[in-house]
């Protein structure tokens, strides 16, 4: 059975950023969500003993590996503690077996070798062993990172945006293997993002920073679809954000009508416990709003907004709209679809907006 | 031409080298990594030699090694005879007055290393030690090897320190500078010319062979 990490440090980098964190992290992944600049990189740092932190406790079950109090600080070649760097620190003089080798010094020259073959074969790597860095691929490259970090047999696994630059396809089988080495394994993962699709494709549970504290630690369904703060809708991939004032209440329907401040624009949103006249704050996705070409009908969503588009632009496999419907709405589209519903600048549209897309946050 | 003296110069030069890559190594470290605030005034101590007269440094070590010295009389209680004017005195001020030919290329090639590469040494459970030797040394081997290099080449051409520290003892400090300068003294033209394009070919061709290993040109065709 392995341990739980549980660190709770403090770090002033200047007078402006503190990191200030508690954090418990179980066997599996934990992700750590953040923009960039929040300390999330802080946070790895100080928990790989790369950094001292000023005052706090680290420890991984029952072993302390910072104390502040009584001044113990175990060195981060001590710390068994598996580091994955955003720039994945391949020592580029080695072969991806010598890399991998390089934390297992201690082991017979036979073990060496099996324990590198069944780590390279689990992270597919195994026919590149005699490579260098620099002939393999990016994807290889992430591989043999995180096959040099876990050869050494970790008790905690840090994983610094290893994925970062990677298309998604890629992304997701790397993924994959490593949930089925934790799987065998079962170490507490902490797994830096800022990437909001990477959280719902890995972690059990989300640990969200901001500013260098926790702003929510919880499953990713509940911090992503429920956000409780604008900072985290943001993160969580909410575009669209309105001030609006409550018209009117139907708790019979769980509903109630809002109107966005400075416009006549009215949208219908979940009930909450907000009296009418008091103001709310919006939160809408921009893939949640539907775009039309004209005026729908017979449609379940309440929310239907005559505008005008103002301009598109691609952006990937995304297209990304804005249209003036009394504000300015953000709604993201497919290229097929600007293309089937022949959308030009100054075209005039309908945004359709389910009453359960209009999320509340706090103001 | 005087064989001795190039013998000698080349035997000089060699020990030199090798003294400063051993020096050189650490200082080179303390000086890329620490942080202590008043480290400029040790840059300065290295780089020193560059821009003082070899004369000023050798009346130094000359002082320093005196008999009247707390360095000149150890040596002396030591070995029996006394410092000055002899081949040993000549490495020694040697070693200084190339320090910094040895030292600034091995700085300025461990401040070339990502510093992320000694972080992920010490995650995997390196020690400094491991990491110094398996990380830093063999990515800064180009300065490693151009500061030795360049020791080397600067201690055979050395003239003024060895003037005044080691004098002009045949085969014992009489370097082939100290031997072409007296051979213009003598009027000696052609056997003086002789010895200096003896040194000049030399000292390219070591140069040479140096920056041709270095930039590896055959390993530009297998990148990808």
């Amino acid at each position: 059975m392995t341990a739980s990490l549980k660190a709770s440090i403090r770090k002033r980098l200047s007078d402006q950023f503190t990191l200030d964190v508690s954090l418990e992290a179980a066997p599996g992944i934990t992700i750590v969500f953040g923009a960039s600049g929040s300390g999330k990189s802080t946070l790895l740092r100080c928990l790989s003993g790369l950094v001292a932190p000023d005052s706090g406790h680290i420890a991984i079950g029952a072993t302390t590996l910072f104390d502040a109090e009584s001044g113990r600080h175990v060195p981060a070649s001590q710390r068994r503690i598996g580091y994955v760097f955003q720039q994945l620190a391949l020592f580029p003089h080695l072969s991806v077996a010598a890399n991998m080798a390089y934390g297992v010094p201690h082991l017979s020259a036979d073990e060496r070798r099996r324990r590198i073959t069944s780590t390279a074969e689990r992270f597919r790597i195994g026919h590149l062993l005699d490579r260098k860095p620099r002939a393999i691929s990016g994807g290889e490259r992430q591989r043999a990172a995180l096959a040099r970090a876990l050869v050494t047999d970790p008790q905690v696994l840090l994983l610094d945006e290893p994925l970062t630059g990677l298309d998604h396809a890629t992304q997701s089988l790397i993924i994959d293997d490593l949930r089925a080495w934790n799987a065998a394994h079962d170490i507490p993962v902490l797994y830096v993002t800022h990437s909001h699709r990477e959280v719902f494709a890995l972690g059990e549970r989300v640990l969200v920073f901001e500013d260098g504290r926790v702003l929510a630690a919880d499953t990713p369904q509940e911090v992503m679809n429920a956000p409780a703060h604008e900072t985290l809708a943001q993160l969580a991939g909410f575009e669209n954000f309105f001030t609006a004032t409550v018209t009117a209440k139907r708790p019979d329907a769980g509903v109630m009508q809002c109107r966005i401040d400075g416009t006549a624009t009215e949208l219908e949103i979940p009930l909450a416990d907000t009296a009418v006249g008091s103001p709310v704050r919006l939160a809408i996705r921009a893939g949640d709003i539907l775009l039309a070409n004209e005026q729908p009908r017979g449609l379940s969503a309440r929310n239907v907004l005559h505008g005008t588009l103002i301009f598109t632009v691609r952006e990937g496999a995304t297209v990304v709209a804005r249209v003036d419907a009394g504000v300015c709405f953000t709604v993201h589209l497919t290229p097929s679809a600007v293309e089937t519903l022949h959308l030009r600048q100054k075209s005039p549209v309908w945004l359709i907006v389910k009453t359960h897309s209009c999320r509340l946050v706090a103001l | 031409m005087d064989w001795t003296a190039i013998a000698l110069s080349i035997r000089l030069a060699t020990i030199v080298a090798l003294i400063l890559l051993v020096l050189g190594l650490p200082i080179a470290y303390w000086l890329t990594f620490s942080r202590w605030r008043g480290k400029f005034l040790i840059e300065a101590v290295v780089a020193l030699p560059l821009v003082l007269p070899p004369t000023v440094l050798g009346l130094y070590v000359l002082l320093a090694i005196g008999t009247q010295s707390p360095v000149g009389r150890l040596w002396t209680a030591w070995t029996g005879h006394g410092l000055a004017f002899t081949f040993e005195a000549l490495v020694l001020a040697s070693i200084l007055y190339s320090l910094p030919f040895a030292v600034q290329p091995i700085a300025a090639a461990f401040a070339q290393v990502d510093v992320s590469l000694l972080e992920a040494s010490s995650t995997l459970g390196a020690s400094r030690w491991r990491t110094f030797i398996r990380v830093l040394v063999p990515l800064s081997i180009d300065g490693i090897v151009t500061g030795t290099v360049l020791s080397f080449a600067h201690t055979l051409g050395e003239f003024g320190v060895v003037l005044m520290v080691g004098g002009n003892l045949p085969g014992v400090t009489r370097t082939v500078s100290i031997a072409i300068y007296d051979q213009v003294q003598g009027f000696q033209y052609a056997a003086a010319n002789q010895t200096a394009l003896l040194l000049l070919v030399f000292s390219f061709a070591v140069l040479a062979s140096v920056y041709a290993i270095l930039r590896k040109p055959w390993s530009v065709a297998a990148l990808p």
